[in-house]
């Protein structure tokens, strides 16, 4: 699914990502965890084709194909999603409409006709009952004046509509209570199967106790320094990051 | 990044220039370039006007030598030679009292290509349409449609022929021929224009529309349109405009009056896309248009204006709240890209008691250009319990543009309750990637984020529109970013 070789990236000639390697198999969820600072958010914006970033070394390949010089909107038509830590805000433009227009423009990009309003309609329904979503939601604008654990559903609901093959999760488990987290997890645990693959950046276990991944990374100045199963993230729960730090520096 | 080469840069500028940009090669008469009271008279014989419309026009003319250009508004340009225009142009093949199917083939091809065809939007849509090439006004749609209910609606032309007493009782009193540098060179040497009388209690059946063009070169338009709405009645009336893409300026002054009796309503809807001057910002129309309203009792007016176009614009649609309880609203997006400059905004002046205004306006700023809001909201000494809302937002994109807001506010009256909102926003490359993100290419995101914040403006557009106003903002605004 998706490739990563020896990235390297740098913003404003910082380099932020010192040589990444990264293998996430159909099927698979993977957990990076890491100190602030330690280059996670910069690994998702770099996948996901953010422009201030600039890719001086390695390769980002999705389902074996080179993706690093494509443009943002066109890594997103070949599956890639990024729930985003900070969603932004576009004031005018109800939830519905913006949601509309990435479905639509994704259809075209693919060859396809605008999807049918009847079937858009059908879809968004049962999907923000998955994520119990209220109707009224739907018609506010994008992210204005939505609470944190708002803007976070948002994001999952999209999630849901688009049908990514790759889902990055930016700190998807900040700003929710416990029962907003749930919802979410439940609803990325839905989305989940075989064919599609998750990306989970987080800082605690707890959001990992309800999306159980199959591979956690500790990255630290813009490496993945350990990799492990699981139980990894618990260790890091409990002793915190700085023997990592140590045996790194050793 | 897509590779982005050099063909595929040049390819995109060439399907980015301004779409309305040719020039149909019309037969035209037109004047001598330069003004005097020899041409004004011969614009009133050519159009057989009666003694005191060139009376009328003299007078005005002999005004305006003595006034000067303003120069308080917020833009730079180099002053028309008034010298060195033509002040009457007119496509030879019209002649007034011919039907739509004598219409010059040509001319008709040029609706066409404006995406107007005559014929058509007599048969789909329920607009009566005016239209006025240059000078003069080549064709009115749906004149008996519209005579059976009473209504009038004519080139002004025809009207100061066959409604005197009307023309006579109303024009020049809510824009007096001496009320500023343009209105006066228009009272001078207006060619054409619209006119429409909508009788006591009825309720125009369908949207009243000119089209305005400019062709011929060196011409200035001088349009005048007079709307005069009885007691009780209501209509609402579009405009749009568009000129060929030429190197040198090209003048439009125009005036537009409305007067709602007791208990009337108003709506005056423009789309105004100028041919706005290349990406360097030569060539490009100069917009400087007098609109004004009266509101009687309990009256209505409500302009609606998507500016997109022109190099320079200084027009600020108004209403005077003369009878109690008379409502006036403006409602204005103004898109400005490249070197275009605008100065734009309104006037509400309350004079009766419990008079409210609404005043929304949206301004986007692109390029190099400036764009400016400028208002006035009046309140009278007798105007008690005036409310006025203003709201005024700025949207920025990239960092050569500016935004300004000049709001002034008069009140004379303790008990008026005035309101004003201003904000100031920028396009940022995080909302961009943000779409990008979600498959939504930079143009069409910019396009969303636009309509987004000029939603509560568009809204108030009929629905047809609307949809043209949307999609102009979009083209407006190609390659504005990158």
């Amino acid at each position: 699914m998706l490739e990563i070789k020896n990235l390297h990236a740098s913003v404003e000639d910082k380099n932020i990502l010192r040589g990444i390697d990264l293998q996430v198999n159909p099927g698979e969820v993977h957990a990076i965890m890491g100190p602030n600072g330690s280059g996670k958010s910069t690994l998702a914006s770099v996948i996901a084709g953010k422009e201030e970033y600039e890719v001086t070394e390695g390769n980002i390949l999705l389902e074996g194909e080179d993706i690093e010089e494509l443009a943002a909107e066109e890594r997103a038509h070949k599956g890639v999603f990024l729930s985003f830590q900070y969603p932004v805000e576009i004031p005018g433009v109800t939830v519905t409409n913006f949601i509309k227009t990435a479905i639509n423009e994704t259809r075209k990009a693919r060859g396809l006709d605008d999807m049918p309003a009847k079937d858009m309609l059908k879809m968004i329904r049962e999907k923000s009952e998955m994520l119990e979503i209220d109707r009224k939601f739907l018609s506010r604008s994008l992210n204005e004046g939505f609470s944190g654990g708002e803007k976070k559903r948002n994001e999952i609901f999209q999630m849901a509509i688009l049908e990514p093959k790759l889902a990055i999760l930016d700190e998807t488990d900040s700003g929710l209570d416990i029962d907003a987290l749930r919802i979410v997890a439940n609803g990325v645990n839905k989305l989940k199967n075989k064919d599609n693959a998750v990306i989970v950046i987080t800082h605690y276990q707890r959001l990992l106790d309800h999306i159980v991944p199959d591979f956690v990374h500790v990255m630290y100045e813009g490496r993945i320094v350990k990799s492990g199963g699981k139980e990894l993230a618990h260790q890091l729960e409990e002793k915190g990051y700085d023997w990592i730090k140590e045996e790194v520096n050793a | 990044m897509s590779k982005y080469t050099e063909d595929d840069l040049r390819e995109e500028l060439k399907t980015k220039e301004y779409e309305y940009g040719f020039y149909t090669d019309i037969d035209s008469e037109t004047f001598p370039n330069g003004l005097n009271e020899d041409i004004v008279r011969a614009i009133s014989k050519k159009k057989e006007e009666p003694q005191w419309m060139t009376d009328w026009r003299l007078e005005a003319f002999r005004a305006w030598q003595d006034m000067e250009e303003p120069e308080w508004a917020n833009v730079n340009y180099k002053k028309p030679d008034f010298q060195d225009i033509a002040y009457y142009s007119a496509p030879v093949a019209v002649d007034p009292n011919k039907t739509l199917d004598d219409v010059d083939p040509d001319l008709l091809a040029m609706y066409k290509k404006l995406g107007i065809s005559v014929d058509e939007q007599k048969k789909m849509n329920n607009v009566a349409m005016d239209i006025v090439v240059d000078s003069v006004s080549v064709a009115t749609t749906f004149k008996k449609t519209l005579s059976e209910k009473g209504i009038i609606f004519m080139s002004i032309s025809e009207a100061i022929k066959e409604h005197p007493e009307l023309v006579k009782k109303y024009m020049g009193t809510i824009v007096p021929q001496k009320d500023n540098f343009y209105a006066a060179l228009n009272s001078a040497v207006f060619s054409d224009g619209s006119f429409c009388y909508i009788p006591k209690g009825v309720r125009c059946p369908m949207e009243l529309s000119t089209y305005f063009r400019i062709n011929q070169a060196g011409t200035g338009q001088f349009e005048r349109t007079l709307v005069i709405a009885d007691e009780g009645s209501y209509v609402s009336y579009l405009e749009g405009c568009t000129a060929p893409s030429r190197d040198e300026n090209q003048l439009h002054a125009a005036v537009v009056e409305l007067i709602a009796l007791d208990d009337a309503e108003i709506k005056y809807s423009t789309v105004q896309n100028w041919y706005p001057g290349n990406a360097e910002g030569k060539g490009g129309v100069f917009n400087f248009v007098t609109k004004r309203g009266l509101c009687e009792k309990n009256a209505k007016i409500s302009w609606t204006q998507v500016e997109t176009g022109s190099a320079v614009t200084w027009k600020y649609p108004s209403c005077v709240l003369k009878g109690d309880n008379s409502i006036g609203e403006f409602y204005s997006i103004a898109v400005t890209n490249n070197y275009q400059q605008a100065d734009t905004g309104t006037k509400m002046i309350h004079l009766g008691k419990n008079t409210r205004s609404t005043i929304i306006s949206k301004g986007i700023s692109a390029g190099k250009s400036q764009n400016s809001y400028r208002g006035l909201v009046k309140i009278n000494p007798n105007a008690d319990h005036a409310r006025n809302f203003s709201q005024c937002d700025s949207l920025l994109m990239g960092n050569e543009c500016g935004a300004h807001t000049f709001p002034y506010i008069e009140a004379k009256n303790k008990t008026a309750q005035i309101e004003h909102e201003a904000t100031t926003s920028k396009i940022g490359e995080d909302q961009i990637f943000y779409c990008n993100q979600r498959g939504i290419d930079t143009e069409k995101a910019i396009a969303l984020i636009v309509n987004g914040f000029s939603k509560e403006v568009l809204n108030k557009l009929p629905m047809e529109f609307a949809v043209e106003a949307q999609k102009l903002l979009e083209i407006s605004l190609e390659g504005s970013v990158g």
